[in-house]
């Protein structure tokens, strides 16, 4: 690490195959983010955008290139130094399934401040306990915590899942927000709002924002777009799903 | 952790409950197994102390030690008085104890003996009988009860009580003729003492006076004070407890006994005849044991069963707690929080259940066997028990944690299914 670079997120000449022997389904000469930027990635299903993610993430490992996040070079990290590093300085929302069904709503937000204390340090910080910052993200989520925080999830719409979903992402403000397709089990209404109430409080947070969805009318919101086709040299023509080797 | 631990198994409570039942029956099942056995070991072995030599007609030691001492089972010969005579009076002999059994007073036996029963009688830590009222018989009708035969049937002193011939519990034939009148009660030894009716070895000729060829003679019976003054010196014992001047001297005497000329006899030393009652009883223990292992590992197959059949279900949940930043290693920590919280709470509730069934188990056993099982807390044995239950169920609960790391490691945050 050294000093604070621009750049949230940083790929140079990445190359990514599910093994070895296999094709690359991912290659990638340049691709950044700067802090504080709201990207959106779209591309067809298929088309290597989680992969892209996992990379991102550090969940999965390129073949080749570098990945540097937040000042964080991936290729250094080792399996539980990957998963701190997660923890500690990326938020995610996923589709759906975002929360775990035996915790209230309360327990769920405040998962990440349980593994990472750079999470819980940062929730802290703006002088309210975590649970007061918790009441603040589910109200700027337009959500009541008086109604909410301590009902099972599964009583919650999936609109209200998916927003308290953002509010666990949010809590203890990570640099980065990586977001795979949050927006499809939402209808057209909802979703715009739920963007809208992301990027106020990313915003508010100082969080970047990678957002993945392959419906192309979202893209206007953002600050950048990208096809993912236009980045990736490996010619992956695929409509097919990718499965992770097992 | 332990809270997300606690409240993921609250989520999934019925399956949760159905492993801890499992393991709690096993636990419960080990330990009253185990509990019994050593009780009723400890319960014969109180029960006789201080007698050197047990002897009797020749059949088998454990028969002798049976029939004698726990008065189950029935002799198959007598020992005739001359023979006792001859024991009583060889130099190493410091008492005897005679003992005639066969008669019974509504299901308990009645014990024809002498009043050296009562100074010489040893049991548990080599503690003598004691009576709780009244006195000895001196009488030839009279009786002194064990303590259970005077609470159950509600007998006190001075009540006449019918013998009857034979030890069945529904007498066929009476003694009415000649009723006893009860002199004394004993006081509680936990022994198959407090079950017994003791007599006077003249009470016990007494009553068959008029017993001629298996049956009563016709006619109104002969009046006690007739018989008393008859000679009611009995002809046969059923079995002699020997006490001698010295123990050193016991395999002599054994010997000689063994091989008396003037009639096939047998004494056995009361310890080597226990001996060989465990061996025999050992069989029958170890299958119960081995009974109660496989419940247990049962009981355990049943918990990992759960929780590997919850690991495909709960892959999504997984991956969740994975994206919200838990590693493997949380993962593999939570599914081995649950299984041990399942285990644990199994071996609680089988203590519990362990408790209930051996003091209903101790009620059935004093009632038909005279076995006293006392309610204890664990002992260390039975604490190594419960800790071998506890590490095979945090074992068992390993292999499913460590599928779920491994699945969680390469399904990274995958939410697919």
């Amino acid at each position: 690490m050294t000093g604070t670079s621009n750049q949230i997120v940083r790929l140079d000449n990445v190359a990514f195959s599910w093994a070895d022997d296999l094709q690359p389904v991912l290659m990638i000469n340049e691709f950044n983010i700067d802090r504080g930027e709201r990207v959106f990635l779209r591309g067809p299903s298929g088309s290597g955008k989680t992969t892209l993610l996992s990379l991102i993430a550090a969940v999965l490992t390129p073949q080749s290139g570098s990945i540097v996040v937040d000042d964080v070079a991936l290729g250094s990290l080792r399996g539980g130094q990957k998963d701190q590093f997660r923890v500690d300085r990326i938020g995610l929302v996923f589709q759906q399934f975002n929360l775990l069904p035996f915790l209230s709503v309360r327990d769920n937000i405040q998962l990440p401040c349980r593994f990472s204390k750079a999470r819980r340090k940062q929730a802290g910080q703006t002088g309210m306990s975590i649970n007061q910052e918790t009441d603040r993200l589910l109200r700027a989520m337009h959500l009541s915590p008086e109604e909410l925080l301590n009902k099972p999830v599964t009583q919650l719409s999936v609109g209200q899942q998916q927003r308290v979903a953002v509010a666990r992402a949010l809590i203890g403000r990570p640099p980065l927000i990586i977001a795979d397709e949050p927006t499809s089990a939402l209808d057209s209404e909802t979703r715009q709002a739920f963007i809208e109430l992301l990027f106020v409080e990313a915003n508010a947070a100082g969080c970047s924002l990678l957002f993945v969805s392959h419906d192309a009318s979202l893209a206007s919101f953002f600050d950048r777009s990208i096809d993912l086709r236009e980045i990736n040299t490996a010619a992956v023509s695929g409509s097919d799903e990718w499965e992770p080797v097992q | 952790m332990i809270g997300i631990a606690w409240k993921s198994l609250c989520n999934r409570w019925p399956t949760a409950l159905l492993a801890v039942l499992a393991i709690s029956m096993s636990v419960a099942l080990i330990l009253t197994v185990e509990k019994v056995r050593r009780d009723a070991r400890n319960s014969f072995t109180q029960t006789v102390s201080g007698t050197d030599l047990i002897v009797g007609a020749r059949s088998g030691a454990v028969q002798l030690l049976l029939y004698s001492v726990f008065r189950i089972g029935n002799a198959t010969n007598n020992i005739s008085w001359e023979s006792v005579e001859d024991i009583s009076k060889r130099r190493a002999v410091s008492w005897i104890i005679p003992l005639s059994l066969g008669d019974s007073h509504r299901g308990y036996r009645v014990l024809g003996t002498n009043t050296d029963y009562f100074d010489h009688y040893r049991y548990g830590a080599r503690k003598s009988l004691a009576l709780s009222s009244g006195q000895i018989f001196d009488d030839v009708f009279d009786a002194v009860l064990g303590s259970e035969v005077a609470a159950k049937l509600g007998y006190r002193l001075g009540d006449e009580i019918v013998v009857a011939h034979g030890t069945g519990r529904v007498a066929l034939v009476e003694h009415d003729r000649q009723p006893f009148k009860i002199s004394g009660i004993l006081q509680p030894t936990g022994t198959p003492v407090d079950r017994a009716i003791h007599v006077s070895l003249e009470g016990i000729e007494a009553m068959h006076v008029d017993w001629q060829n298996g049956a009563n003679v016709k006619g109104d019976g002969t009046d006690p004070d007739v018989i008393r003054a008859m000679d009611l010196q009995p002809k046969a014992v059923t079995a002699l407890l020997v006490g001698l001047k010295s123990r050193g001297s016991v395999f002599r005497e054994q010997r000689a006994i063994n091989t008396y000329r003037a009639e096939p006899l047998l004494a056995v030393l009361p310890g080597v005849a226990l001996q060989e009652l465990w061996n025999l009883v050992s069989v029958a223990e170890k299958a119960l044991l081995i009974v109660s292992v496989c419940v247990v590992i049962a009981g355990l197959v049943n918990l990992m069963s759960v929780l590997l059949a919850g690991l495909n279900e709960r892959r999504r949940e997984m991956a969740v707690l994975r994206s919200a930043g838990a590693r493997p290693a949380h993962v593999f920590l939570l599914l081995c929080l649950e299984s041990a919280a399942l285990t644990l709470g199994g071996i609680i509730a089988g203590l519990m259940l362990h408790y209930v069934l051996a003091g209903l188990g101790s009620i059935f056993l004093q009632e038909k066997y005279g076995l006293s099982i006392a309610l204890s807390l664990p002992n260390n044995s039975d604490l190594k028990i419960l800790l071998a239950i506890a590490l095979a169920g945090l074992l068992a609960g390993t292999l499913p944690a460590l599928q779920a790391y491994l699945k969680s490691l390469s399904d990274g945050l995958s939410q697919r299914l």
